[in-house]
């Protein structure tokens, strides 16, 4: 068990709502949930959730901590917002469900293997590093996150599509040195780690 | 008519031998003819996007938009914030709406921001190019400078998610949104009716995590313009665009196909009928084709 998920079980025993609305992005609003299922219904990934939004929010409330932290069924959001511009409630369920993937992988919870949770980290370091995406090396880090040889064979299937890419001048095997990026690199990193420390800070101080 | 002017957030995808870098080239030279001046946000970030949350907390994301707007007040200070990527747009709204909706919010940003010595009040309004177009110029206006009018063209308006959703543009349904179909239109283009896939998702940016799920999607949104009668797809959105444009040799091999629909941008059919040549319009950016667009473009 990692240290933060530690303090988190010792901190929030059998409280699991209140440790969601602490510490999960738009946490507060779960229990306005009503359990119609629209959101689920609306969900283009609806049929590969292991558990759709409206079963989650009930587990929160539930308290199943673990079975709701280490599902891969957060991960199945493709942020189009149909169960926001849906909901009855008007809970922002895909923001929830984002911050609920964040805070599962924060805790070393969340399933290691979810292809789309290395793919959002390796975007998120990508991005972060010079302040804009490198599409180039995204896609190779993405082609290789589940090892060499796997990589191989994935680069391979997929040679044709980045050729398609380098011809239309749409991507740019230069990018492999360098690459776009922001003049103010040192600022913008200042900037994260201080809006990370604040958040770190402000979870700590909740009293729910 | 005076210029009009803009601050102008390219995103990531719009920069120089990135993916939507045939998006930018119509733009620009859509923003000409109609006398628009975009100035460029001085150093602009990526927004994140719609993934950057396994990462990012709420903060860090909010941060990172709230740094563009603040720099964008600096620079230019009486122009609304334009995006032309749906991603860009969406993150960038979302975070002025919620720091003025939150103060304790807006003083946690303001506190990270400083870090930086910058400061951000979100006063801006921060617009889609797509509502420039429709609110600023109007569909009248935007028809005035239709030199070749895209006659004879049979065109699926693909809104997709992001421009649509949870914002939307002003007057528009979430789930019947109209405004791509009337732009076609305008071009002299005739839209599909009636097409189903219209707001459906592409998959996003799960088509590189998830790219049989996002395949299948994408599939259906082809299906439906082809049954249709669609000879092209246009759509507002870079993710849109190529997600539903560079896997249909994949999707093919996969379920038997024979697509091969050409996917472009409202811009770049606003290029060809405004007179404008086939790099000029970008569409020597296409990895299929628009064969009918560029013979027009090309007469």
């Amino acid at each position: 068990m990692s240290n933060l998920n530690q303090t988190m079980v010792e901190k929030y025993r059998n409280d699991f709502l209140n440790e969601v609305r602490a510490n999960v992005e738009e946490g507060d609003w779960v229990n306005m949930c009503m359990q119609c299922g629209v959101c689920a219904g609306s969900c283009p990934l609806g049929p590969y959730w292991e558990h759709p939004p409206q079963e989650i929010f009930m587990m929160i409330r539930a308290g199943k901590r673990e079975e709701v932290l280490t599902s891969t069924s957060m991960w199945m959001c493709t942020s189009c917002y149909n169960c926001i511009a849906r909901c009855p409630r008007e809970l922002p369920i895909t923001h929830i469900m984002h911050g609920l993937a964040h805070y599962a992988d924060r805790l070393g919870l969340a399933p290691k293997e979810q292809p789309t949770r290395k793919f959002a980290n390796k975007f998120w370091d990508n991005l972060t590093k010079k302040g804009r995406v490198n599409e180039l090396k995204l896609g190779l880090a993405l082609y290789f996150m589940n090892g060499f040889m796997e990589g191989i064979k994935v680069a391979m299937a997929n040679q044709k599509l980045g050729l398609n890419m380098i011809k239309t001048k749409r991507m740019n095997p230069m990018e492999i040195i360098g690459g776009h990026g922001v003049k103010d690199t040192s600022g913008l990193h200042a900037i994260l780690k201080k809006a990370r420390e604040i958040e770190l800070a402000k979870a700590e101080e909740f009293k729910g | 008519m005076a210029t009009k002017e803009y601050s102008f957030y390219p995103g990531c995808s719009s920069q120089k031998g990135a993916s939507g870098s045939n998006y930018q080239v119509s733009v620009d030279t859509m923003c000409d003819v109609l006398d628009i001046k975009l100035n460029d946000i001085p150093d602009w970030n990526c927004c994140s996007a719609s993934i950057g949350y396994a990462g990012g907390g709420e903060l860090p994301r909010l941060a990172l938009s709230a740094r563009n707007l603040a720099l964008s007040e600096q620079a230019n200070p009486d122009q609304d914030v334009v995006a032309t990527c749906a991603a860009c747009w969406l993150a960038t709204r979302e975070t002025k709406e919620r720091l003025l909706d939150d103060d304790s919010l807006m003083n946690e940003t303001n506190e990270a921001l400083a870090a930086a010595g910058l400061k951000v009040e979100a006063k801006q309004d921060v617009r889609h190019m797509v509502e420039v177009l429709i609110e600023d110029f109007g569909y009248d206006g935007l028809a005035q400078h239709v030199k070749k009018p895209l006659e004879g063209i049979k065109i699926a308006g693909y809104v997709g998610c992001q421009t649509n959703r949870p914002f939307g543009i002003a007057g528009e349904s979430f789930e019947n949104p109209k405004y791509l179909d009337k732009l076609v239109e305008t071009m002299g283009a005739e839209p599909v009716e009636n097409y189903d896939k219209k707001v459906s998702c592409c998959g996003g940016a799960l088509a590189f995590s998830e790219p049989e799920k996002s395949q299948a999607l994408i599939k259906d949104i082809i299906e439906s313009a082809y049954d249709g009668g669609a000879e092209m797809i246009v759509t507002p959105c870079p993710v849109c665009q190529m997600n539903v444009e560079v896997y249909q040799d994949q999707i093919n091999a996969k379920y038997k196909t024979k697509f091969e629909m050409p996917v472009v941008y409202y811009s770049q059919l606003m290029s060809v009928a405004y007179g404008k040549g086939v790099q000029e319009s970008g569409l020597n950016g296409q990895v299929i084709r628009a064969k009918k667009l560029e013979d027009i473009a090309g007469k």
